[in-house]
């Protein structure tokens, strides 16, 4: 902060020339032009260093995220490989009704919803809980150790959470499989969503709980005094101060949440996949991948790709209109 | 400093402050609780990736017989020999390290200034280019375009695939934008102008000095996201030379594991399959400890990093 008092001391000594740099630059002065293109060449004239230094990212952007949109008329389109993302014959909405029509589109929404959902709510709840626990420990430096431990695992890789959990799960001898006999859960069809959703709490629980932990910390404590007076328990302490101060946060992190109800991570479940648990575990983005890059199904897998986007802006518009409506949160 | 130590014995009494205070019993029994329930948590949380540090040392024998607990059992580093003997770990690990710190800097180089001109409030064309940019954190083209896209620019079986495409997070210039509208103090810019310093100027000589927190914290989000890609290599790379650690690592870890890959493997296929299994744990360990390692080290800046994204959502 050094440096800003110093700074305002050189404003104080530079007073007179600063009016005057700010009346030559036109903000207040008479130079402002009033023609559209004068504007626009005013505009460049003033800003021209910070279009360039956004307009790396905005070429980024445009080349990777906006060129493959363009190529989304590939759903409605035959492909052609001459013509790549442009595609060819306009077909309208036939790979919709081809998807629509397969015969394992029921069960691939259904897998796709029932793992996002399990995960979406259990991976809300569980990160709330434990910050308000975290938050009751008196301890500065225990708070700082569990906290360490806790947000540890989420930077191991997916294919490493993968690869742990089928070695604990290796029947007779796994630290877990051991007593689940001579069965791999990872076999069981019944048993994905619960592996997915357990795993991915395990996994980023800890981190999760940063956003509301610096929520909590905000919390005036006078507030926790006046309570105590008042004659409250612990209990009521978390329940009437900390659960409130951490609701704004909440219904932000769960709208959104709530559109990726439909983006269920693919590297993870496409991962755990195997021939046995195949039936409750094919979700929209594996079957995107076995479609276009495995079976070379390129129009097929773009439209059901599209289905997947627009039912989770769907999804998100609709949490957020929610949110607006009853908490006056929204994040548009 | 949330911490209640006190309570009121009597409630009946709405205020009294010289009332003798002292922890009613409920609050004892939830103190206790919540001591279990965290200790818990701890012990759930890192007992997995203490069991795999020390099964890698151990005797494979006595980890299948269910002898290793607590601290290593017949010690030995067969697993990391072997695992250092097969060529794939060092490609994927060279690899890796080369498209992590030339990702994270282009990431850094792209996604630093676009957040500056951003958060400037004077720059008007802001709201329409921060819409752009959002709407890309819901709407995507999907694998298929993205793949004929990278395709035809001719970045499929390229390193440059695991660096260019991913240039700008929006999360991450979301969070730095915010972290310069609400940390750098108005009145820096204000004398910066006085001085005759341009935005460049500012930037470069102002900005950034004081960014070291946000520049931590997304040069270690953006990291870890290289460090940690599976997907890219799956989708884009066929060569294996090419191939970055994660790759690799499912190669070894899970594609012999189920065998649907059908890639022979000399290690493994010449070793007894506890052997494999040592190799196993001594590869996790390798592949996720540099991150464990820096991570403690930025610790500190977390926080502030998730709160400064959290003030904007």
């Amino acid at each position: 902060m050094k440096q800003s008092a110093n700074t305002r001391a050189k404003l104080r000594a530079h007073r007179p020339s600063a009016t005057q740099s700010i009346q030559k630059n036109g903000e207040i002065g008479s130079a402002y032009p009033q023609t559209f293109w004068g504007k626009i060449q005013f505009h460049f004239k003033r800003y021209w260093q910070l279009w360039i230094m956004v307009l790396p990212a905005l070429c980024f952007v445009a080349l990777f995220s906006y060129v493959p949109m363009y190529g989304l008329q590939l759903a409605f389109r035959d492909f052609d490989p001459d013509k790549g993302l442009t595609g060819g014959a306009w077909v309208g909405f036939n790979y919709f009704n081809q998807f629509f029509h397969d015969p394992e589109f029921a069960q691939i929404l259904l897998n796709t919803f029932r793992i996002s959902l399990w995960s979406l709510v259990m991976g809300f709840i569980f990160p709330i809980i434990l910050a308000l626990l975290i938050n009751q420990i008196g301890s500065e430096k225990v708070k700082r150790f569990v906290e360490t431990i806790t947000y540890m695992p989420h930077f191991i890789s997916t294919v490493v959470m993968v690869s742990m959990l089928n070695i604990f799960l290796t029947p007779k001898t796994g630290l877990l499989g051991q007593f689940f006999g001579n069965q791999n859960l990872l076999g069981v069809a019944k048993a994905f969503t619960p592996l997915y959703w357990i795993t991915e709490v395990w996994q980023h629980c800890g981190w999760n709980c940063i956003i509301y932990l610096a929520a909590l910390s905000s919390v005036d404590t006078e507030l926790y005094e006046a309570a105590k007076i008042d004659g409250a328990n612990r209990l009521q302490l978390i329940r009437h101060i900390d659960i409130p101060a951490i609701m704004p946060t909440c219904v932000i992190l769960l709208v959104l949440n709530m559109g990726h109800v439909l983006g269920v991570g693919f590297e993870k479940v496409y991962l755990m996949q195997n021939a046995l648990n195949q039936p409750m575990s094919e979700v929209i983005s594996t079957y995107t991948y076995k479609m276009g890059l495995l079976s070379f199904q390129f129009s097929y897998s773009t439209a059901i790709g599209l289905f997947n986007t627009v039912i989770n802006f769907v999804f998100l518009v609709v949490a957020n209109a929610l949110s607006k409506k009853l908490s006056d949160t929204s994040i548009f | 400093m949330s911490q209640v130590t006190a309570a009121k014995t009597d409630a009946s009494i709405p205020w009294n402050k010289h009332v003798h205070q002292h922890r009613k019993p409920s609050d004892w029994v939830i103190d206790i609780a919540i001591a279990v329930i965290l200790v818990l948590v701890v012990f759930i949380v890192i007992y997995p990736i203490w069991f795999i540090i020390i099964a890698s040392f151990s005797d494979q024998s006595a980890v299948s017989a269910g002898q290793v607990r607590v601290i290593p059992h017949g010690f030995n580093v067969y697993g990391y020999k072997t695992m250092l003997t097969d060529s794939r770990i060092w490609s994927g690990y060279k690899n890796t390290i080369i498209y992590s710190i030339l990702g994270t800097l282009l990431n850094l180089a792209v996604t630093m200034p676009a957040a500056f001109a951003l958060s400037r409030k004077e720059f008007k064309p802001r709201r329409i280019l921060m819409l752009i940019f959002t709407i890309t954190m819901f709407f995507s083209g999907g694998m298929i375009p993205s793949y004929l896209l990278m395709k035809q620019l001719g970045l499929l079986n390229s390193m440059w695939v695991f660096i260019l495409p991913g240039a700008v997070s929006v999360w991450n210039l979301i969070i730095a934008r915010s972290f310069f509208e609400t940390s750098i103090p108005e009145d820096l810019h204000d004398a910066a102008q006085i001085d005759g310093l341009s935005y460049f100027g500012y930037f470069f000589k102002v900005v950034l000095p004081l960014s070291a927190a946000i520049l931590a914290v997304i040069g270690l989000y953006y990291f870890v996201g290289h460090w940690n890609d599976y997907f890219t290599g799956l989708i884009y790379v066929n060569d294996q030379s090419k191939l970055p650690l994660q790759n690799v690592l499912q190669q070894i870890l899970l594609a012999n594991q189920t065998q649907q890959m059908g890639h022979d493997s000399a290690l493994i296929g010449l070793e007894a399959q506890r052997f494999a299994d040592q190799i196993k744990y001594g590869v996790i360990i390798v592949a996720t400890l540099p991150l464990l390692i820096i991570y403690p080290f930025l610790q500190k800046y977390f926080e502030k990093g998730v709160m400064v994204g959290a003030v904007k959502g």
